[in-house]
């Protein structure tokens, strides 16, 4: 495959390791936060932990877009489906997550609500046209990565005048998260969480650039090292980033220049800028309530916003006792850590949200680690 | 399927007719559908007797029956439709025992409305498929249900065949230092159907592997008796049959990634809809475990058959009471294959 092997190569990898390993202090530890679930997915995939010597550790971090769903905003979509008797349609994913009172949009579906998994907005788009007399809601999520094509769906249902279509918008930014971490008492003051870089984001970078970590390397005195998602990439950044620690310095540098540039995407940013504006604050999970961390729709398109159009009521549903996905997104826990781990919480039967995509840290710890652990914990007994 | 002796005083419109609730009501359109359709394309002497049941002497040896359940959708794929896809699917079933397959049966679930030339095509690629294979479809039965109930057609089918002595194979018997081979290209079935759904706009020149595998498996147990197990890595793909074998068996496998043949283009699609080809289905292709000493044989049989050309040993079969399947990646890490997790592809087959 073109563009994609060269970066899975591993005699590059052998030798990326190597350098590693040589330039890597003895004396200290490095860890260092993936922030994407794509760099946890390829982590554990690729099995680049193994290449690691042991005092490079990967910490990681909440950049799975389903797992950051708060069960409020789950709850609200199935309530879409249910009690207004929308057609709502989502991508593959959100489709197991748990919502409260064990519910979530498959088990929704499977009682008889008109749930849809697609592809793409188009793919719901495509539905609305084709049931006129229905009113179908695309459940939006993600990142700046896949915000574009939601503006765009608005802007184009706008345009046709596509009036039995909405969006239930749940997209969030990656800044404000990252800052919310650094000024989380468990990094700043408690020490619970030791950071010393960032391995930045790859996807969501293209369309934002590489400029908007600037204040964070600054403000915190973090390395951050933008990094493709291909399992070189990750190691590839983790040494500039370990070079960086070595020299004492904190600065933004940029590994996936093939893809990601200082200013970003301005055609996407002024495509999100026109349709959405600023939360001022929004509910992650694991993080709570974060200051201007996600995205509405602008009054301009408030006609397609399902948010304005339903009256949908804030649930007060929780996460599952026991569960510690909010410690895991934020970096404070492992999965192994968790006492539901693999006993009720499985991909099959997931209590958490971290469970569920595969780029939530569970999932990859329990698809890809899992022998590895259990391994280990033989070895300690 | 009953065959009624007498004339009906117009023929079935094919072209442009409809299943309608009369075709599974027992009266004379059904016996018309089963006469001009059914006993017509799969024509042989069981179904001739035209009783509820097929009669026939078992030959002696020990029998396997298997079923299999078909609700593919779309219908009609690049490689297959749903008609060959229930022919092969359990001819392979009754196959990975080791058994000479015999008979089909087949139970057809019609939704009213279905375009009878599409149940025309299918009939006929069944037949053809049954023919090709040389196992033939000696009874069925037909119902319909209302609209909007159904998803145009669901076939299921049965086999019955027979095992020659002196083979014990089964997923209990995988042994620490076997070696596990696959007869071909991993994932081509999965990314064909995912292809031709209307919702993915995408294209590829993937064909699905739907093909019949007894004769392949008649040539490996002739050569190496010794074979262990087999099986046909269909939903779920090889991660999940190579799980389902380590469980059975008690045993642990370790796979190289680099040996498992996967086709570019199947590597592609699956890279880019987020799937991994471990997990994609397969309906023309095997996995079989034998004894170490014998790998290379049976390799060399299966390179010789036309359904294996592209045959090659992936990994062994290790000591572990956990059952867990790794493997060695290409990039040199290790990871689990572990058994797949929800659904990766609804209605494959």
């Amino acid at each position: 495959m073109k563009y994609v092997d060269e970066f899975r190569q591993r005699d590059i990898a052998r030798k990326l390791a190597g350098d590693i390993t040589r330039e890597a202090d003895p004396a200290r530890t490095y860890h260092f936060m993936e922030f994407c679930g794509g760099h946890t997915h390829a982590i554990f995939r690729y099995g680049v932990q193994d290449l690691m010597p042991d005092n490079v550790t990967f910490v990681h971090g909440p950049g799975c877009p389903v797992c950051v769903l708060p069960i409020p905003r789950i709850d609200m979509a199935i309530e879409l489906a249910d009690r207004h008797g929308a057609i709502v349609c989502t991508y593959g994913d959100m489709m197991r997550v748990p919502a409260s009172k064990k519910n979530s949009l498959i088990k929704a579906k499977a009682a008889g609500s008109d749930i849809r998994m697609v592809y793409s907005t188009q793919d719901a788009m495509k539905i609305a046209r084709e049931n006129p007399d229905r009113e179908v809601v695309f459940f939006a999520i993600g990142f700046e990565t896949t915000t574009p094509p939601t503006a765009v769906a608005i802007k184009q249902a706008a345009a046709e005048g596509l009036m039995n279509f909405s969006v239930f918008c749940n997209h969030v930014l990656t800044p404000s998260a990252i800052q919310h971490i650094l000024q989380s008492p468990e990094v700043r003051e408690l020490g619970q969480v030791s950071i010393d870089g960032f391995l930045g984001p790859s996807h969501v970078s293209s369309i934002i650039g590489s400029a908007p970590y600037d204040f964070f390397a600054e403000e915190f005195q973090k390395p951050v090292v933008i990094a493709g998602f291909e399992p070189l990439d990750v190691m590839q950044s983790t040494l500039m980033l370990i070079r960086q620690v070595n020299e004492g310095r904190f600065e933004v540098e940029n590994e996936y220049t093939r893809v990601v540039t200082p200013e970003g995407n301005e055609v996407a940013k002024d495509l999100m800028a026109d349709v959405f504006e600023l939360r001022r604050s929004f509910e992650w999970r694991g993080l709570g309530e974060v200051p201007y961390s996600a995205l509405r729709i602008s009054e301009k398109y408030a006609d397609w916003d399902a948010e304005k159009r339903y009256a949908v009521t804030k649930s007060t549903g929780t996460d599952v006792k026991g569960c510690e996905c909010p410690a895991i997104l934020r970096g404070v826990k492992k999965p192994t850590d968790c006492k539901l781990f693999g006993t009720v919480c499985t991909p099959d039967n997931p209590q958490g949200s971290c469970m569920v995509s595969s780029e939530g840290s569970c999932a990859a710890y329990w698809s890809f680690g899992r022998f590895r652990m259990d391994r280990i914990k033989e070895a300690a007994e | 399927m009953n065959v009624m002796e007498k004339r009906f005083p117009s023929r079935i419109n094919f072209r442009r007719g409809q299943v309608d609730m009369t075709h599974g009501s027992g009266g004379r359109a059904m016996a018309q559908l089963i006469e001009e359709l059914f006993v017509k394309h799969f024509d042989n002497d069981l179904l001739r007797q035209g009783n509820d049941q097929a009669l026939f002497t078992p030959p002696a040896g020990r029998l396997v029956i298997s079923t299999d359940g078909h609700v593919v959708s779309p219908l009609f794929f690049p490689g297959g439709d749903i008609g060959s896809l229930s022919v092969h699917g359990t001819i392979n079933d009754v196959a990975m025992s080791g058994a000479k397959p015999l008979y089909l049966s087949a139970g057809f679930i019609l939704e009213e409305g279905f375009p009878l030339a599409d149940l025309e095509r299918i009939v006929i690629s069944m037949a053809n498929a049954a023919r090709d294979a040389g196992v033939p479809v000696v009874t069925g039965d037909t119902k319909v249900v209302e609209r909007g109930k159904g998803d145009g057609v669901f076939i299921t089918t049965t086999g019955v065949g027979v095992v020659p002595d002196g083979l014990d194979i089964s997923g209990t018997n995988a042994r620490p230092g076997d070696m596990i081979l696959v007869s071909g290209y991993i994932g081509d079935h999965g990314v064909a159907i995912m292809s031709s759904r209307e919702n993915l706009a995408f294209e590829t020149q993937i064909v699905s592997d739907s093909a019949a595998l007894h004769g392949l498996v008649a040539e490996m147990v002739a050569a190496v008796p010794e074979i262990r197990c087999l099986r046909d890595p269909t939903r779920g793909g090889l991660a999940a049959t190579l799980n389902e074998i380590a469980h059975q068996s008690r045993v642990g496998m370790k796979l190289n990634e680099e040996e498992i043949p996967l086709r570019g283009e199947v590597d592609a699609a699956c890279e880019l809809l987020g799937l991994d080809p471990l997990y994609v289905a397969n309906e023309g292709k095997l996995v079989a475990i034998c004894p170490p000493d014998q790998a290379q044989s049976l390799l060399r049989v299966m390179q010789a058959h036309e359904q294996g050309r592209d045959a090659a040993i992936i990994g062994a079969v290790v000591e572990d009471d956990m059952g867990f399947v790794t493997m060695e990646t290409g990039f040199g890490g290790t990871r689990i294959v572990d058994w797949l997790a929800g659904e990766q592809l609804p209605r494959i087959c």
